[in-house]
């Protein structure tokens, strides 16, 4: 195992857990399956291409693709998924349809090529790590993944929304009866969901491009990374996402054809003995 | 979801009712019959595809409203079949029924390994889990180019002989999606098929009379593997060509929509579900190309106002004026 290939799996890794963590908290707290997370995660990317491409300033690209992703959810749950709460079924198919539609949308808009969010001079080139050269964008990837990581655990552990959050995953029907808007919580997660995958997206933007089926293959890493690790945990998103992370890499390094057995390969064996994953537990 | 178990209402009061079904169900099989002496062979070829789609969206239907457990890999399961019916003529030269057979053994193969995985979760849960399973058949399809041609896909010449006249072809994939209907139905109201409903209505009580439940499950999953590998198979022959497209999550979530749309849980909405659908794809693809966005909206239409489709909904109806 080289340093360089630790580092591939490290920086996508750091990758997976931004989209991951966005759709574990959703799938931990409202109990929704959002297929459309992928389908979020491409649009964030294109939203971010646009700004980066209009107005060339990055950060504020960054900041528009989570900010208008986090719009994004905040319509979905207002305007459709209210409508069917309490149907677990009815929710993840209407995701679903909503996945499909945006997809779709983002193909009218931006065609079927490949792009790339330009990234700042400072952001690009390599440097020297570890005794390799390495690109720095992917550095940065990693170093945002690791704050990310950190932000959400301080949020989650030491505020008064975290524990809100983490009292709602285990009973959300107990919050309510103490008098929280539940309502309330139940939609800053959404939004904080969404805005993940719209920073996913972004970053993911320049790390993989952009191009129309990006958002199934993101899914579905992403689905990995929250079955191994297991509904609504913050740790299990963690390591799900490093275990895939390299399973990828190495996979696309032994066996470039069939890189996809080798991460549902462990998946299958995991679950067959851990139905819930790794840090899941019963609902 | 999983709405109203299709029980035939056959008392005594009903004697009327019944008669009327028959008499309906002659008319359809009459029309079915009748088509290939009134429609253009462009306008069968649509019909044929129905048929296919029929049997698809019905083995969906006996996972998700027999067994209440949605699956959203049937597309891979299906198209598992297409290519090794294509591929096996193509590259091992097999005779056509002998690579339909190896297409559909091979289906259901796949069914019963995604099986074993996912009996053990139910609910959402489930539906996650087979969708990944799909989509590692979608990646495979797509990555392995050596063998599955990559995004090019496999192109066959599969329609020889009587094959190529439509008619004759409608005709026997109407014979099979009759007899797939037939057996199917046979199933879902045999013993096991009860037990299966049992299961879906309530998982512990079952387990509590000493069911083994996930075996039920297990079967349940491989036999209709099965059936989505006949469609898969008769699709390779209908279409003469297979790319990941024939295994992507699109096609998994238009054969679950079929049966959502026909109703859950009914078996014979599946062809009304597959006909609404298949049609509906022809006039939007006639105008614009925006079919998959169609697809998504329909999909939420659905699920925020007739859960239940079109022949449960018709049913309830049916019911309630009694």
């Amino acid at each position: 195992m080289s340093v360089f290939q630790l580092l591939n799996g490290m920086t996508f890794a750091a990758l997976l857990f931004i989209v991951a963590s966005g759709f574990t908290l959703i799938f931990g707290l409202l109990r929704i399956v959002n297929l459309a997370h992928g389908a979020l995660y491409l649009l964030g990317g294109y939203i971010g291409l646009a700004v980066a491409q209009a107005t060339g300033i990055y950060l504020l690209s960054g900041l528009a693709a989570m900010g208008g992703i986090a719009l994004a959810g905040l319509v979905l749950d207002q305007t459709l998924l209210r409508w069917v709460k309490g149907y677990e079924l009815r929710q993840v198919l209407l995701t679903l349809g909503v996945a499909l539609v945006i997809n779709d949308l983002t193909l009218v808009i931006w065609g079927g090529d490949t792009f790339s969010v330009p990234v700042p001079p400072e952001l690009q080139g390599a440097a020297s790590i570890l005794g390799v050269t390495y690109p720095k964008f992917r550095l940065f990837v990693l170093a945002v993944g690791v704050a990310t990581f950190l932000a959400l655990w301080l949020m989650l552990n030491k505020t008064r929304l975290g524990a809100l959050i983490r009292a709602g995953v285990d009973d959300a029907e107990m919050v309510e009866a103490s008098g929280i808007n539940i309502q309330r919580v139940f939609l800053l997660t959404f939004m904080l969901g969404a805005a993940l995958a719209g920073l996913g997206g972004w970053l993911g933007g320049a790390f993989l491009t952009l191009y129309p089926s990006a958002d199934s293959e993101i899914l579905v890493f992403s689905m990995a990374v929250v079955i191994i690790g297991g509904r609504g945990s913050l740790v299990g998103a963690a390591v799900g996402s490093v275990l895939i992370g390299m399973l990828n890499t190495f996979g696309q390094v032994w066996f470039p054809e069939l890189a996809y057995f080798v991460i549902f390969g462990p998946m299958a064996v995991l679950l067959a003995f851990r139905p819930l994953g790794l840090f899941g537990r019963a609902a | 979801m999983t709405s109203l178990a299709p029980t035939v209402v056959t008392t005594n009061k009903s004697g009327l009712r019944s008669a009327l079904a028959w008499v309906g169900s002659a008319a359809i099989l009459f029309v079915l019959i009748a088509l290939p002496f009134v429609l253009k062979s462009y306008h069968l070829g649509i019909a044929t595809q129905i048929l296919i789609f029929a049997i698809l969206a019905m083995s969906v239907d006996v996972l998700a409203g027999f067994a209440g457990r949605t699956p959203l890999c049937h597309g891979a399961i299906f198209g598992t079949a297409t290519y090794f019916v294509i591929y096996g003529v193509n590259t091992w030269g097999l005779p056509l029924p002998v690579a339909m057979m190896i297409g559909v053994a091979a289906a259901t193969a796949v069914a019963a390994v995604f099986a074993l995985l996912a009996v053990r979760v139910s609910g959402v849960y489930f539906l996650l889990l087979t969708l990944a399973l799909g989509l590692v058949i979608w990646g495979i399809c797509l990555r392995w180019s050596q063998v599955t041609g990559g995004e090019n896909g496999l192109r066959g010449d599969l329609r020889t002989g009587a094959l190529a006249d439509p008619a004759t072809f409608y005709a026997l994939v109407l014979v099979i999606s009759l007899c797939a209907f037939f057996a199917m139905r046979r199933f879902v109201n045999s013993p096991f098929g009860l037990t299966l409903r049992g299961i879906r209505d309530s998982e512990s009580r079952m387990a509590s009379m000493g069911y083994n439940v996930t075996l039920h499950v297990f079967l349940a999953f491989t036999i209709s593997g099965f059936f989505a590998g006949v469609a898969g198979a008769i699709y390779a022959v209908f279409n003469n060509f297979v790319s990941p497209s024939a295994v992507a999550l699109a096609q998994s979530v238009q054969g679950l929509l079929m049966a959502i749309v026909g109703g859950i849980g009914t078996l014979v909405g599946s062809f009304v579900g597959a006909a609404v659908i298949i049609i509906l794809e022809q006039f939007v693809s006639a105008y614009t190309e925006r079919w998959q966005m169609v697809l998504g909206i329909v999909f939420i239409l659905i699920m925020l106002f007739a859960p239940e489709g079109i022949v449960g909904k018709s049913r309830t109806l049916w019911h309630r004026r009694k």
